[in-house]
């Protein structure tokens, strides 16, 4: 079993960060997935920076460019990673965007992760058609688990097809927005929340977008099963410094 | 004569066609590779875009405003001078006479009509050179409809005019402020507004680049030009096709409207031109199939610009509407089945060429407009040879980078 099923099969709810690897300084990705899993956080996104990050808002953009800036690469971050098994064991998802992995070599990229030991892929630009048809069986061939996305606004009927075609979780984007912290969530959001929950779907929910404090990560895990934050994060590591993790994981639960 | 209006236009076989097939891919290129947020709104599209473009009344007011509004049909005009001095016979498509400028608003006559039948209140678009931003600002006056413009940083300095005639039209222009702070940036930031207003918004895209189904519903719209110059060649040179059809390439939409008629005509030549800026090999440079490699950009599996990682690199032209780092899918299509010529002019050239034209034909062109203009220097034609350029647009909004450049 994939270390993703196996965090779905926990009986509590799953606190998930996100970081952009390079961001701050080019050489923080194993100290701060060191600094998050002892502070007890469930699973990580590292975020493989891209140019063009079109989903993402303000935050994530700049953490990208200064990423990018700093020198991180596709190649580098394999390198960085090449040993983190060795400390790490929470399942670990890498985030990004499809044209460097398929710079990389598709196939070549599921290998790299499999040998490291990621667990999962959240490529945002890559919908679901075009992974079924070209790249579901190279995914798979190396053990990964690729997340989809929904939103307030897919159909029902879409979401029966993601929920059929998703191994891990589901990610719920909490409303029709880029990445970006809110203070709270409206009523609307709330009913969603509610309405996913009740089509009883085989796989569990995930919702990221928007998740920046202990208010927002309970409304998010009331009927989901855990929440993904990033921005506040990636804002609380840019005011207080790397070594901060645990003092923000803190705040959260 | 053939029936070649949009409505009527059925693809022919995928396997012998340069049009787009059912999944929106030409060869290798194209797709929707689009975040899940974008897909109820891509979908949307996707799902009827064909079937409004063909309902009668959409055919009726859209050639109607094409008439009344734009100014169609624009002349093909035999350049007499410009011909005599290059030693063949060319032809310019007035499309700088369009209603604005430039063919630019042939698409967003067409966008703003598929709007209204979506039932979307506010209209959201990139610019470059600030001509797409005009004209899409202009159908939105014309029908009543908020505007959101952005455009990058940098060509809102560059395209001073263009903006102020944006204002003026009521559209708001919001600077992008990220990345090279040009086209390409704009364009992320107008996919960023779509993806926060799912609901009421059409993104009305410049160019043929973008997700499936832009680049072919934009072709289709700008498919006018060529449908015009198959009628009006016949009566002048007694032929429907010329040995070449000439247009510069930004993401490619003149070009596209140029060639449409054309594509699966093998006798008629194409010849795309796109900026090499201070020289293919300076680094500073647009031509995207000399120094690109297949990539996704906004959503379209195509040619672009990049890192050996896969970041998107910051193009460089001296026209703005040239400043992308890819080009349509179609483009890109042309170049690798080898059905299209590409010819890449850098600024001094297409500098010289702007004056030039200006000079024998008493027409004033677009930057963009004279690389197409400048290839005639190197690139040589028979004596009678016809070809086609597309005069994409004129030059007033680039008087001051001409009076700068020529100490005019
Ligand atoms: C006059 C003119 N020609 C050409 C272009 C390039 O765009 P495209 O390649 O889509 O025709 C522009 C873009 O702004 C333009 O203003």
């Amino acid at each position: 079993m994939n270390r993703i099923q196996k965090a779905l099969g926990q009986n509590k709810k799953l606190l998930s960060l996100y970081f952009t690897a390079g961001y701050p300084a080019i050489n923080d990705t194993m100290s701060i997935l060191t600094q998050l899993q002892d502070s007890g956080v469930d699973m990580v996104e590292i975020g493989l920076p891209f140019s063009d990050p079109l989903a993402d808002g303000p935050t994530i953009q700049a953490s990208s460019t200064a990423a990018l800036h700093n020198g991180m690469t596709t190649a580098l971050l394999f390198e960085q990673l090449k040993d983190v098994r060795e400390t790490i064991h929470i399942p670990l998802i890498l985030m990004g965007y499809f044209n460097p992995m398929l710079q990389y070599g598709v196939e070549k990229f599921c290998a790299k992760c499999q040998e490291i030991g990621i667990d999962g892929i959240i490529m945002p630009d890559l919908p679901l058609a075009e992974y079924e048809a070209d790249y579901k069986a190279i995914f798979e061939k190396h053990g990964l688990i690729n997340v989809f996305l929904i939103t307030p606004q897919t159909s029902d009927e879409r979401i029966q097809q993601i929920d059929a075609a998703s191994d891990g979780f589901i990610y719920m984007v909490s409303s029709a927005s880029t990445t970006g912290a809110q203070s709270g969530f409206s009523n609307s959001t709330s009913d969603y929340f509610e309405r996913i929950a009740s089509m009883h779907l085989k796989s569990e929910q995930i919702v990221g977008f928007g998740i920046s404090n202990e208010e927002t990560f309970k409304a998010a895990t009331k009927h989901q099963k855990g929440a993904i934050i990033g921005s506040a994060f990636i804002k609380h590591i840019t005011e207080n410094g790397t070594n901060s993790v645990a003092e923000f994981v803190k705040t959260i639960r | 004569m053939k029936e070649t209006s949009i409505d009527s236009r059925l693809r022919g076989n995928e396997n012998e066609s340069y049009q787009a097939n059912e999944r929106g891919y030409y060869g290798d290129f194209g797709g929707a590779f689009i975040p899940e947020m974008l897909y109820p709104n891509v979908e949307e599209l996707r799902s009827q875009y064909i079937q409004i473009m063909q309902e009668p009344s959409f055919q009726e007011e859209f050639k109607q405003l094409l008439k009344d509004y734009v100014g169609r049909p624009t002349p093909l005009y035999y350049a007499a001078r410009f011909s005599k001095k290059y030693g063949t016979k060319i032809y310019l498509k007035r499309e700088d006479l369009c209603h604005t400028g430039a063919h630019k608003v042939n698409n967003t006559i067409g966008q703003i009509l598929m709007a209204k039948r979506l039932g979307k209140n506010r209209i959201i678009a990139e610019t470059g050179a600030g001509q797409h931003g005009v004209a899409t600002a202009t159908v939105c006056a014309l029908m009543g409809l908020e505007c959101i413009v952005y455009m990058g940083a940098i060509d809102i300095e560059r395209q001073a005019p263009n903006v102020a005639r944006m204002k003026m039209l009521s559209a708001t222009v919001r600077p992008a402020m990220s990345g090279s702070r040009t086209l390409k940036d704009a364009t992320n930031e107008a996919i960023r507004d779509w993806i926060n207003n799912p609901v009421d918004t059409h993104y009305i895209i410049g160019s043929v680049v973008g997700p499936h189904p832009y680049p072919d519903m934009v072709a289709r719209f700008q498919s006018v030009i060529s449908e015009e110059t198959k009628k009006q060649l016949l009566e002048k040179e007694g032929r429907e096709n010329p040995d070449y059809v000439v247009a510069c390439v930004g993401g490619g939409s003149n070009a596209a409207g140029l060639y449409y008629h054309y594509l699966d005509e093998p006798e008629v030549g194409i010849i795309a031109v796109e900026a090499a800026g201070k020289g293919i090999d300076s680094g500073e440079s647009a031509a995207t199939s000399a120094l690109g490699r297949e990539g996704i950009i906004h959503g379209s599996k195509t040619l672009l610009m990049q890192t050996e990682d896969g970041q998107i690199t910051e193009p460089y032209s001296i026209s703005a509407g040239l400043d992308y780092p890819g080009v349509g899918p179609m483009h890109a299509h042309l170049f690798r089945s080898g059905r299209g010529e590409f010819i890449s002019v850098n600024d001094a050239d297409a500098m010289t060429a702007g004056l030039e034209l200006s000079k024998l034909e008493g027409i004033i062109p677009a930057i963009e407009t004279s690389h197409a203009l400048a290839i005639f220097e190197t690139r040589k034609f028979k004596k009678d040879d016809v070809v086609v350029i597309n005069l994409s647009g004129r030059g007033d909004k680039d008087l001051n980078t001409f009076i700068e450049y020529f100490n005019l």
